[in-house]
């Protein structure tokens, strides 16, 4: 699917900013068309993704779950890149186009720390300066994260307006952007922002569903019945989902943070309780109240507590593509215990949503999941929510 | 013609500089807030309002917290236009208001015009609304006589300020630093120069704004616009209990 020239799928998407950034979203929007058909971009991205991020990851069949649940089960194993989830794509793909404008700063906003860490890893390697905005809540439940970008040599700015959440360091990194827009690349990391980040986010972690379609093709040939993939901003599922897009019998389910449960007011599901709206540059599916103002959310997992979601999967949303459901966090708990004990794969909080939703999936088809993260970054966490027998 | 182009033809054969103040509608109190637009008035030529938003990503902390005040006291974009009703039964100086899009957007675009339009608003300024966007809310304006009041900033290229000046059906809305909202000790050293550059290819009236916290800066800058924006400073007067007839007044001595 290719957005309009103004960056809108269907009616989602555009660039709303402040004038003051608008030279700097274009110059990327030129440059991302230059270099994404560029044969020498193209190589040297390659080249990164396979000797650094580990590319490509395993399209694992998992058999002990898969019989459990009388389904056939795939995991697209991104946790097995370096540094444990998809972010890594992503943040490789925007620091070398960021060096081809000049760049010598990176600003980003994470709230598991995940896409901190990609971003901090690929700034260690490219020799910027790196700064991370993250809410003081999540710095309180992936501390392990925070150490990793400090050792890393970045700088992670704790934000203490709002929710404390990603969607206020979000808020923070775009002030700091604002001021700083000359020096300064906003490494984005899901597929949110103004246009062209959604398009350009979902190009580089489209590698996610081209290697999955191949890999599926040639172990059962035929294509799936079920994509399956967690979605905060929605980066990994639209990864694993655009290179299916034209394949009407595969189904998409993009599995939404259910947190307490939606009617409770705490949880994470845009696009299943939102209203259309504009947050943080594009037009998507938004939790707000009447007034227009932003809700805050819940999720066990911090990388999903986001009250947006990308305008691609707005508009899958409206056109029928794909279906947004949800898992509690009960739930998505449960889905990490059982992915670890089956099959001796810890996942991240994130991708235990999509885990946990295979439950529900009928009898006898054929799944793959988006295994986005490893879960070592949420021991702390499991430690306080799951007890062990000793 | 709407009471702002009124002011903006008349000031201009005159050759008389403006003042606008911003204010954070329903801060420091919704009750309250009648008196500060009045004794606002009594010094602006303009009054802004802001429409607190729960995200402002294009202001400084004292706009974040006088938006917050406002939003835990329930203030909403209605509320702001029962303000703006209640204040024209006393005053005729005109009123914009300022509102990030999403408020304006939930509340529907063309609702929100006409409604605006009733309450008596002069002008609209949609910080997070570039050109590429305004198409919406441009011909919503129109329709309802309410100036649209674009923003142009030291990171434009002088060729996309001149686009954007010509969609203004006010003032243009200069940036004077590139940053957010916020008191400053000094604004841009290239802004004189872009002032001017702008000036000789736009007939709009040019106001700067963002930073602008002094009589100093407006004497420093006066020979190159035709007016002024002061929020920040003016908001943490408020904030702090003082005066604000003698702030402003001050202010108003340095145009
Ligand atoms: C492992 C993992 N999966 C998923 C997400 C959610 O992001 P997205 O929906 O953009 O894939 C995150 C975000 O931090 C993450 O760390």
């Amino acid at each position: 699917m290719v957005p309009d020239k103004n960056g809108y799928f269907g009616g989602f998407g555009g660039k709303f900013m402040p004038e003051t950034l608008m030279f700097a979203v274009q110059t990327l929007e030129r440059v991302y068309h230059k270099f994404i058909q560029d044969k020498e971009f193209r190589k040297e991205l390659n080249f990164y993704l396979n000797t650094y991020a580990g590319r490509p990851t395993p399209l694992y069949f998992a058999p002990n779950l898969s019989k459990k649940l009388k389904i056939k089960i795939y995991l697209k194993r991104e946790d097995l890149c370096h540094t444990g989830s998809h972010k890594i794509n992503n943040a490789l793909g925007q620091i070398l186009l960021a060096k081809k404008i000049g760049k010598r700063r990176i600003i980003a906003e994470t709230g598991a720390g995940q896409h901190g860490v990609a971003v901090a890893t690929v700034s260690a390697l490219f020799g910027m300066k790196c700064a991370i905005y993250m809410g003081t809540e999540d710095i309180k439940r992936q501390r392990l994260n925070v150490y990793r970008m400090k050792l890393l040599g970045a700088e992670v700015v704790p934000v203490e307006s709002g929710t404390r959440t990603l969607k206020d360091a979000i808020n923070e990194a775009l002030r700091d952007w604002v001021t700083n827009v000359q020096t300064t690349h906003y490494l984005l990391g899901s597929c949110l922002g103004p246009h062209p980040y959604p398009v350009m986010v979902r190009d580089f972690q489209s590698v996610i569903g081209r290697e999955a379609k191949t890999q599926f093709l040639k172990i059962e040939r035929k294509l799936p019945d079920y994509l399956v993939a967690c979605v905060g901003g929605g980066s990994n599922a639209i990864g694993l989902f655009s290179p299916f897009y034209l394949d009407k019998s595969v189904r998409f389910v993009g599995v939404e943070a259910g947190g307490c449960g939606l009617n409770t007011g705490f949880h994470s599901a845009t696009l299943e309780k939102g209203k259309p709206g504009i947050l943080h540059g594009t037009k998507s599916y938004v939790l707000q109240d009447k007034k227009g103002q932003i809700l805050s959310t819940h999720s066990v997992s911090a990388g999903l507590d986001y009250p947006g979601a990308g305008p691609e999967h707005s508009f899958y949303k409206d056109t029928g593509r794909a279906v947004y459901v949800s898992v509690t966090d009960k739930e998505a708990l449960e889905g990490f215990r059982t992915l670890s004990e089956t099959e001796g794969i810890i996942p991240a909080l994130e991708s235990s949503h999509a885990v946990a939703y295979l439950k529900k999936i009928p009898k006898h088809k054929t799944v793959i999941v988006c295994l986005s993260g490893r879960g070592d970054k949420d021991m702390e966490q499991a430690v306080k929510y799951i007890k062990i027998n000793e | 013609m709407n009471k702002l182009q009124k002011l903006l033809v008349e000031s201009k054969s005159l050759n008389r500089k403006l003042l606008s103040i911003f204010l954070t509608a329903g801060f420091p109190n919704p009750q309250t807030f009648d008196k500060v637009l009045l004794d606002t008035a009594a010094y602006a030529d303009i009054i802004e309002l802001g429409v607190p938003f729960s995200d402002p990503v294009a202001d400084g902390p004292t706009i974040q917290y006088s938006s917050q005040k406002a939003i835990e006291k329930g203030v909403s974009l209605h509320d702001v236009l029962s303000m703006l009703k209640n204040f024209r039964k006393k005053s005729s100086v005109p009123v914009v208001i300022m509102s990030y899009s999403n408020p304006v957007y939930r509340y529907g675009v063309e609702r929100f015009f006409r409604e605006a339009s009733s309450a008596g608003l002069d002008g609209i300024i949609l910080p997070d609304v570039p050109y590429e966007e305004r198409c919406p809310y441009i011909s919503a304006a129109r329709k309802y006589e309410i100036s649209y009041i674009p923003i142009v900033s030291l990171t434009t290229s002088l060729n996309r300020a001149v686009d954007i000046s010509g969609t203004s059906t006010g003032f243009v809305y200069v940036t004077a630093v590139t940053g957010v909202t916020g008191v400053r000790k000094s604004v841009s050293r290239t802004l004189p120069c872009f002032l001017k550059d702008l000036k000789s290819r736009s007939n709009k009236p040019i106001f700067v704004g963002f930073g602008i916290s002094s009589r100093e800066h407006i004497i420093g800058l006066k020979n190159f616009c035709d007016g002024f924006i002061v929020g920040s400073a003016v908001i943490e007067v408020i904030r702090r209990g003082k005066n604000i007839s003698k702030f402003l007044e001050n202010l108003r001595s340095g145009l």
